[in-house]
């Protein structure tokens, strides 16, 4: 399917700001799950500089702005073919090991609630397929976390969320990524776009899911959220050990920090074979 | 392996008999009246008390300019024990980095079977951030301080590495400056080799490492967390000693493809970061997000070949305790040597046979926290009473991955002043290893001596002092 | 040289002026209280000094009564005002112990040697302390470390730095004082022959240790017009606005030699000396002291906020 993308972040501050730091990981990379036709990130007013393709396949670009300034917007704009391989990432370059997707953070250590949560998904699959327990943990998030926007703040951790019952597709992932470690298999986070039905099944243009590692497959996405594996409708962003660590962009107000106001705007469309490509 | 407990060697006294390295300094010490001794060491105090060099200990609270105690006897070594010191501490420096090149490239160690992948890759000092990328000469560890311990006329020990910033080369260097300075006499009698080369050692070996898109003459700086930091005094030392300037996160900033320092003059480019803080806050949009010590954006040049950060993000992995049991095998692996240099017998508890071992001998053992340092978290077991080791034992059947056991080392003794004259006291010594275009190693190191009576923990944050380290010319 | 230890040396410096003044104030106010006043008791001025200190607001909230003991400690020894003796030679202290490698060791002694002094008298029972001791000390601490700082420390930007916020400070400074006191040098007729002008004309002088400089630059008589004369645009005078202004701008000039460049900096800086050199005592009566005063408090301030943009932030203005 052919998907366009148009995604647009604006920061408004109240008072003027000293300057601003992005790293920005907002470059989906070429597998085969997807072939990118064209692709534009724009920081309008900043300064682009150091770009470097990191250990797990993701570019990342710096951009700096210099004050004072109230307001700046980013914005992607572009085109990718994508391919549904019933959520096994392939041909994806990449150089970390699985191995090193286990290690717990803040917001997916796993306590009590958690493990229990595991344990009773993987009852009785002790000789099960990977894959087939990496599904029942999927299925377990999804029953445990109801979808309901917002309940859960971008600090929420997998186990509050859990706890609560609810939350977004930020929330699924943490907490499938911390019950895949439980059961010792390496999971991580992905972020992407989704293209919205026109039943509007699927929740969020700006998405999130889980990777779960499977030995004889590679890496394997899990939308809890959505009850799916991703599939042409997705485009893979970037990844990392969770919500932070994967960030399309982390950024950081130097100087007096005052509040900051965000606005996201995600349009995801099928482009209609024979139509135009933008630019 | 068992854990007898061993005689003591002691450096200057076989016997009656005084070594000969130590001829000198006891004629030195027997000629010496006790009025003078006093005088000296006040002086000596006033000296380092001067110059500021004063060390503050974590989470001790009290005094934050705390002098570290000075003794004045020296600790001698001849040429010919330095030279196998020497060279086995130059060939652990290029195993370690060897290793760091690999883990975070091919992992051709772990593919051979020699290392288990888990201790690395789910290692908290195995940084994700640094995986495929080669820094300048593929160094990663620029400054190793590998800490031994002696246990007899030709028995050195390899205590632990330390590849990220290891601290106290100030020491070394200003014993030598307060012992020249109060006992130019003992310098003309004996051929001791110099170390005050150090600093511009260092210099040369972060030069030599400068980035690719750096041109001309390098502009290096030391990153520091800034004044409230213990090392603060090591950092400024340095700074002034290379001419270079001592920065903090906040007078650096990144813009375009570089790093860039605040000046008077408006931004001047940076090429080679000798950082004194550790990676988790060197970059808050890499590590972590509310670090206000580092510098954010800086992972994004470092990598795209911008700036060199000394040492790499990422070198931890190779002084970890649970690493440290495979070094000898990577100096097999890495330059097909035999190890000059050995390593303490060690038990890892996350073993079962030897968590069993380590718990049924805990009063003979020194068990330690893999993750630790400075000597807290620590079990000294013929020093420690049963109740103490009891509750230790409860620590490790909770957590086992985290403790490795050691046997008590029957540490060397050096004669030490104390109030009645001079008596035997533990010590350890920690050289510095420069790597960069090439290994250097300046003769001598810093000694660290037990000051207590019997004592065997030597570091500075639990009644630790320091000695000149003295090596014999030839 | 790295903008933030050139921000400390020049943090270091302002903090040493502001430390004098301080105790120049409390010996001033210590003074007049042992006069009689008309009324038959005795003056009290302390709110004129906490005003110019603007520290008067914080000081009725913490210790309500202006008893004179409640005010040395405060001018003093407190650490809740900013501006006490105690609170500006810490923070002198801790921006020269940020910076020390920048410092010579006469002039790291210096400070060190008065901070651990301060400590000592802050230890030491106050029944036991004389305000006037006190406030000499602290004169003759300050002049110690400028001292030491002057005769030791290498003549390069490090030392502009350190000169150019001694003297905005001290400009900030006498402006302030002789602002307090605006109204006894105004022409006006109330107090001309009641001996009450002439004691606080030579207050005036006192607090910047003055007499003497008056005695030796005027003749005759002794006229509100020749106070404001040596205080504002005397150039001998160390504590005049138009020495400072000229100070600084000697130091600015050093810096733009240095780098190569001049900046917004000089600029500013040369515009305030040239408008005082041409100034007359007249003018600025005629505007109005106080008038003058403010618009002068505001372009020195200007120099002082330019410096910092320009040379103290470390980005290109």
């Amino acid at each position: 399917m052919r998907l366009s993308i148009r995604h647009i972040t604006r920061y408004r501050f109240d008072e003027p700001v000293r300057g601003i730091v992005q790293s920005q990981k907002l470059w989906p990379a070429e597998c085969a799950n997807q072939r990118i036709l064209s692709w534009e990130v724009t920081s309008h007013g900043g300064q682009t500089g150091a770009e470097f393709v990191d250990g797990a396949g993701d570019m990342i670009r710096l951009a700096t702005w210099r004050g004072p300034l109230t307001e700046l917007t980013v914005e992607v704009a572009g085109e990718v073919e994508t391919s549904d391989l019933y959520g096994v990432l392939r041909d994806h370059r990449e150089r970390v090991p699985a191995s090193a997707y286990l290690r717990p953070t803040r917001q997916v250590e796993a306590d009590a609630e958690l493990k229990a949560l595991s344990a009773v998904a993987l009852k009785g699959m002790e000789e099960a397929s990977a894959l087939d327990r990496a599904h029942a943990l999927s299925r377990a998030v999804s029953e445990a976390i109801a979808y309901k926007p917002g309940e859960t703040k971008p600090h929420t951790t997998a186990a509050e969320a859990l706890s609560g019952g609810v939350g977004v597709c930020q929330d699924h992932a943490h907490a499938l990524i911390s019950i895949a470690h439980v059961a010792e298999m390496p999971a991580r986070y992905v972020t992407g776009y989704l293209q919205a039905s026109e039943d509007g099944s699927p929740h969020e243009a700006s998405h999130a899911w889980a990777e779960i590692w499977v030995p004889e497959l590679g890496w394997v996405g899990f939308d809890a959220a959505n009850k799916c594996c991703p599939d042409e409708r997705y485009v893979r962003l970037g990844s990392g050990y969770d919500a932070l660590d994967a960030a399309p962009i982390r950024g950081l107000v130097q100087g007096a920090t005052p509040e900051e106001h965000l606005e996201v705007e995600v349009m995801v469309n099928a482009v209609q074979s024979g139509q135009q490509q933008q630019q | 392996m068992s854990a007898t407990k061993p005689a003591i060697f002691n450096e200057m006294l076989n016997g009656e008999q005084v070594r000969p390295p130590y001829q000198n300094l006891e004629k030195w010490y027997r000629s010496m009246p006790a009025e003078l001794r006093s005088l000296k060491q006040s002086e000596a105090e006033a000296l380092f008390r001067r110059v500021g060099i004063t060390f503050a200990v974590y989470g001790e609270g009290g005094d934050p300019e705390r002098l570290i105690p000075f003794d004045m006897f020296p600790r001698v070594m001849t040429a010919e024990e330095w030279r196998k010191l020497d060279r086995g501490v130059r060939q652990r420096a290029a195993a370690l980095n060897a290793f760091l090149a690999d883990v975070y490239d091919r992992r051709e160690i772990i593919r051979a079977g020699k290392i288990p992948e888990h201790l690395v890759t789910n290692n908290e000092a195995f940084e994700k951030a640094a995986i495929g990328f080669r820094p300048p000469r593929g160094v990663f560890s620029h400054i190793v301080g590998v800490d031994l311990v002696r246990t007899g006329p030709d028995q050195f020990y390899v205590l632990e590495d330390n590849c990220r910033t290891p601290s106290g080369v100030s020491y070394m260097l200003q014993n030598r400056e307060i012992m020249m300075r109060m006992f130019p006499q003992l310098f003309m009698e004996s051929r001791i080799r110099p170390v005050d080369g150090y600093a511009g050692l260092l210099k040369k070996t972060l030069a030599s490492v400068a980035p690719q898109k750096c041109q001309g003459e390098p502009n290096i700086v030391i990153l520091t967390p800034g004044h409230f930091n213990s090392a603060y005094y090591e950092h400024s030392f340095l700074a002034d000693l290379m001419g270079v300037e001592l920065v903090e996160g906040q007078d650096l900033f990144v813009e375009g493809d570089f790093v860039w320092m605040k000046t008077t003059e408006g931004p001047k480019k940076v090429d080679v970061i000798y950082r004194r803080i550790d990676d988790a806050f060197i970059d808050p949009l890499c590590f972590r997000p509310d670090s206000m010590l580092g510098v954010p954006g800086l992972m994004s040049v470092y990598r795209s070949g911008g700036v060199t950060i000394c040492s790499a993000p990422g070198a931890g992995v190779a002084d970890d305790k649970a690493i440290y049991t495979f070094v000898p095998e990577m100096i097999r692996f890495y330059l097909g040597e035999e190890p000059i240099l050995e390593n303490v017998p060690t038990w890892q508890c996350a073993k079962q046979d030897d968590c069993k071992y380590v718990l049924e001998n805990l009063s003979e053992l020194v068990v330690k926290e893999v993750h630790g340092s400075g000597g807290y978290g620590m079990l000294v077991g013929p020093k420690s009473d049963k109740s103490t080791i009891e509750s230790f034992a409860a620590k490790i059947r909770k957590n086992p991955d985290n403790y490795i056991a050691q046997p008590t080392l029957a540490l060397s003794a050096c004669p030490t002043f104390v109030e009645e004259g001079i008596a035997p006291r533990h010590v350890d010594l920690r050289p510095y290893c420069l790597v960069g275009e090439t290994i250097e190693l300046v003769p001598g190191g810093l000694t660290r001596v037990a000051l207590t009576e019997g004592s065997l923990v030597v570091n500075s944050s639990q009644g630790g002092g320091v000695k000149d380290t003295w090596v014999l010319a030839e | 040289m790295l903008s933030r230890t050139a921000e400390h040396l020049y943090w270091m410096a302002r903090y040493i002026e502001r430390t004098e003044t301080t105790a120049r104030l409390l010996e001033v106010g210590a003074r007049n209280a042992l006069l009689p006043n008309a009324t038959g008791g005795y003056r009290n001025d302390w709110e004129a000094v906490l005003q110019a200190k603007g520290t008067l607001e914080p000081f009725i909230e913490k210790y309500k009564d202006t008893n004179q003991r409640n005010i040395e400690t405060w001018l003093f020894f407190d650490s809740d005002n900013p501006s006490s003796v105690y609170s500006c030679l810490s923070a002198a202290r801790e921006n020269a112990r940020v910076v020390r490698t920048a410092l010579t060791a006469p002039a790291w002694d210096a400070i060190n040697t008065s901070f651990q002094e301060l400590q000592q008298l802050h230890r030491t029972e106050r029944s036991k302390l004389m305000v006037t001791d006190l406030c000499e000390w602290t004169l003759r601490s300050c002049q110690l470390i400028r001292g030491a700082i002057m005769s030791t420390q290498l003549r390069n930007d490090g030392y502009d730095f350190m000169g150019i916020g001694t003297t905005v400070e001290r400009a900030d400074n006498t402006a302030r004082l002789i602002d307090v006191k605006y109204y006894v040098l105004l022409p006006s007729v109330n107090y001309v022959g009641s001996g009450l002008d002439q004691s606080q004309w030579a207050l005036l002088l006192q607090s910047m240790t003055a007499q003497r400089a008056f005695n030796w630059s005027y003749q005759g008589e002794i006229t509100a017009a020749k106070i404001a004369h040596l205080l504002i645009l005397n150039r001998r005078f160390p504590r005049s606005l138009r020495a400072c202004a000229q100070w600084y701008c000697e130091h600015l000039d050093n810096l733009a030699e240095s780098y190569q460049t001049a900046t917004a900096a000089q600029e500013v800086a040369h515009k305030l000396l040239d408008d005082l050199r041409a100034a007359t005592v007249e003018d600025i009566f005629e505007e109005g002291l106080h008038e003058f005063l403010a618009r002068f408090m505001s372009r020195n301030a200007e120099v002082a906020t330019t410096v910092q943009e320009v040379y103290l932030s470390g980005l290109p203005a």
